[in-house]
């Protein structure tokens, strides 16, 4: 559902839109998401019904299901940061590369011998963290398209992590930062959990504090939200400076779950992925809303159609195809109009649709 | 780093041309048009033709094209230019040589085409290739598997990224050698893109497609960096690679050994990254006179297994 954009009502009946718990609009907004995650995780049912099999074992969970939601994670990640960055018109094409780049600076620490763990966590955080102030400088202080900003990030970025890594794949042996990424605690996987918390302190942080208005008041119109008293400039720096903070955690994970940094690989086209996720779970790349819990449910999508495609045995050439094809199909689902006309076909779905 | 020791590299080799000078008439100059540095193998081609340069006391001209063809047409012309002896290209990509070949025959400068091919016409543009041969690295590593299992086995297969060269002759030399082993055979096949990363997760699925693996014999990865990943995947889930799912490959990178010395891969073939030694071996036989050089010299490397890997890893690690 399509609703009308917050910036053509006033803010508050756009926050009652959204939050009041019974109001249509905003329950609607989850319906075609989930609707199409479901869809998808039933023709695996049909696939193959041991893709729903969970067993304990070595202290874990163990599964199909549990591999897509670890699969997810680096993306998930991504997702949370990249859905700010949308919510305020911009764009961050750089992710993938300050993946690279955390990943690369922490396979080099670990090297040295005796440094203690929560440092090198510490510096590739701080890695993220300053490729995000980079990327929010040039877009709101000097004004650049965020499109090309970031843009020059994502090429030099890889190239700073080949440099870093001196054109090798570096690999460490240090079980406590593998941990992170092949890790599991609770019976589930470490980086499941990191999602879960990155999520929660997110929406906190959002929801609880105006930061998230704030946020969309940006998206919507920077100019008016300044004369409003909104600091335009630096809510666009945070965002940047987020994005790249998660994309340093993904980073890391993704280095740990292989235990070792892979410069030309790590994080490749996955900034893609989050916008695409993020795109799923309804936000208008115009700016101006967001739901965490949406693009989360996005990358799901997106990750359960890859583990599909791998389990269902279809030669690889079609992949790429397979995935572009569920992808429009989500998306023409989630547009009112395309129902509407859908509806007007279908007699049966009218009188569905009308109850 | 890399500069510093290319510096130090071509300071070295000029003191020792001046030296060579006055015994003997000039160094050999050879122009070096390589890809870029865009894997591991490929930095480890690079470094083994500067060293193998330097101890035949070649004058190395090396060009860096960034993955750009425009760049190594612009680095050939430049070699013509310098009237070097001869040149060596590593082709970015197959098509389009024609022209700057014809131009390196008219300067009458010999040109050596290693590791991936050319196509051209006309075949006396060039002085040689020398590649490996991927089918025959397939061959080579399925009658590995098929003499281990007696010709009986459940294979799991990583594929390159769709379209790869390397990967489409990898599992065509492959899977000739199985179509003479009908109880052998491939249950599972998708591409995992030449990366460890996909490696583990597409290995995942299929330890789960398969009754959590038990049901699989053997793991054939075509390349090494996805059989790495995969054998994390295959520890992760209780069983033990290397025993009770075979790993084989093709490569030959350091990890991969070492995974082998600790038994948790089985074999691969190496794709010799020193082109060097035969390319050099080339160029001075055919500037001292040898007009007969066969067009493709076949540089298929060997098969390597558990039993050496120990003293192989060694090896490579201590360079």
């Amino acid at each position: 559902m399509k609703q009308t954009q917050p910036c053509a009502d006033t803010l508050q009946q756009a926050r009652l839109a959204r939050y009041s718990p019974g109001s249509t609009k905003a329950s609607a907004r989850y319906l075609w998401p989930l609707a199409a995650l479901i869809l998808l995780l039933a023709v695996n049912l049909l696939l193959d019904a041991s893709f729903f099999q969970l067993s304990f074992q070595d202290g874990r969970l163990y599964g199909s299901l549990i591999d897509i939601l670890n699969r997810s994670a680096p993306v998930a990640l991504l997702a949370i940061g990249m859905s700010l960055v949308i919510a305020t018109g911009g764009i961050d094409l750089s992710v993938g590369a300050v993946m690279a780049i955390a990943g690369s600076i922490c396979a080099n620490l670990l090297l040295q011998a005796d440094l203690p763990l929560a440092l090198v966590i510490a510096a590739g955080l701080a890695t993220g963290i300053a490729a995000g102030l980079i990327n929010g400088t040039l877009v709101s202080y000097l004004k650049i398209q965020p499109i090309v900003a970031t843009l020059l990030l994502m090429v030099a970025g890889r190239g700073v992590a080949q440099l870093i890594n001196q054109g090798q794949i570096v690999t460490f042996l240090r079980p406590d930062f593998a941990w992170l990424g092949s890790g599991s605690w609770l019976g589930l996987p470490l980086p499941v959990w990191l999602v879960i918390a990155m999520f929660g302190l997110s929406q906190l942080l959002l929801r609880r504090t105006a930061l998230g208005l704030f946020i969309e008041a940006v998206g919507c119109n920077a100019t008016a939200s300044r004369y409003l008293g909104i600091n335009d400039k630096a809510i666009k720096l945070f965002v940047y400076a987020f994005a790249g903070f998660c994309a340093a955690l993904a980073g890391m994970i993704s280095a740990a779950d292989i235990q070792g940094s892979d410069a030309n690989n790590a994080g490749l086209w996955l900034e893609l992925d989050a916008i695409l996720a993020v795109v799923i779970g309804g936000a208008a790349l115009s700016g101006g809303r967001f739901s965490l819990l949406l693009s989360v449910i996005g990358v799901l999508i997106i990750q359960s159609l890859s583990t599909t495609i791998i389990v269902s045995g279809l030669p690889a050439k079609f992949n790429l195809l397979i995935k572009a094809l569920v992808v429009l199909l989500v998306l023409l689902l989630q547009s009112d109009k395309f129902r509407r006309q859908l509806s007007s076909v279908l007699p049966k779905w009218r009188k569905g649709g009308q109850a | 780093m890399k500069i510093k020791r290319l510096l130090g590299a071509t300071a070295m080799l000029a003191l020792s041309s001046s030296l060579a000078l006055s015994s003997l008439a000039r160094a050999t100059t050879i122009g070096f048009s390589q890809v870029g540095s865009e894997s591991g193998w490929r930095s480890s081609f690079s470094e083994s033709v500067k060293r193998e340069a330097s101890a035949r006391n070649i004058e190395l001209k090396f060009a860096d094209a960034q993955q750009k063809q425009e760049n190594q047409i612009r680095a050939v012309r430049g070699f013509i230019a310098q009237r070097v002896d001869a040149i060596i290209i590593a082709p970015v990509v197959e098509t389009g040589w024609a022209p700057v070949l014809r131009e390196a025959k008219r300067a009458r400068i010999p040109v050596v085409i290693v590791d991936r091919n050319v196509q051209v016409n006309d075949d006396s543009l060039y002085l040689t290739r020398i590649a490996s041969d991927f089918t025959e690295e397939g061959r080579k590593i399925a009658n590995w598997l098929m003499q281990k299992t007696d010709g009986k086995c459940n294979i799991v297969e990583l594929q390159g990224t769709v379209g790869a060269t390397a990967a489409i002759d990898r599992a065509k030399g492959f899977n000739e050698v199985l179509s003479a082993h009908p109880n052998a055979k491939i249950i599972r096949s998708q591409t995992a893109e030449f990366t460890r990363s996909k490696g583990k997760e597409v290995m995942e699925s299929f330890l789960k497609a398969e009754q959590g693996g038990r049901n699989i014999c053997a793991l054939w990865a075509h390349n090494d960096e996805m059989a790495l990943g995969a054998i994390q995947a295959i520890k992760e889930a209780g069983l033990k690679p290397g025993q009770d799912i075979l790993v084989v490959a093709v490569d030959g990178v350091p990890d991969y050994f070492k995974a082998m010395a600790d038994g948790e891969a089985n074999a691969t073939v190496e794709l010799d990254p020193h082109l060097g030694g035969p390319a050099f071996d080339v160029i001075a036989a055919y500037l001292n006179g040898d007009k007969d050089i066969a067009k493709y010299i076949n540089n298929t490397g060997e098969l390597f297994s558990q039993d050496t890997a120990a003293a192989e890893y060694q090896q490579r690690t201590n360079k």
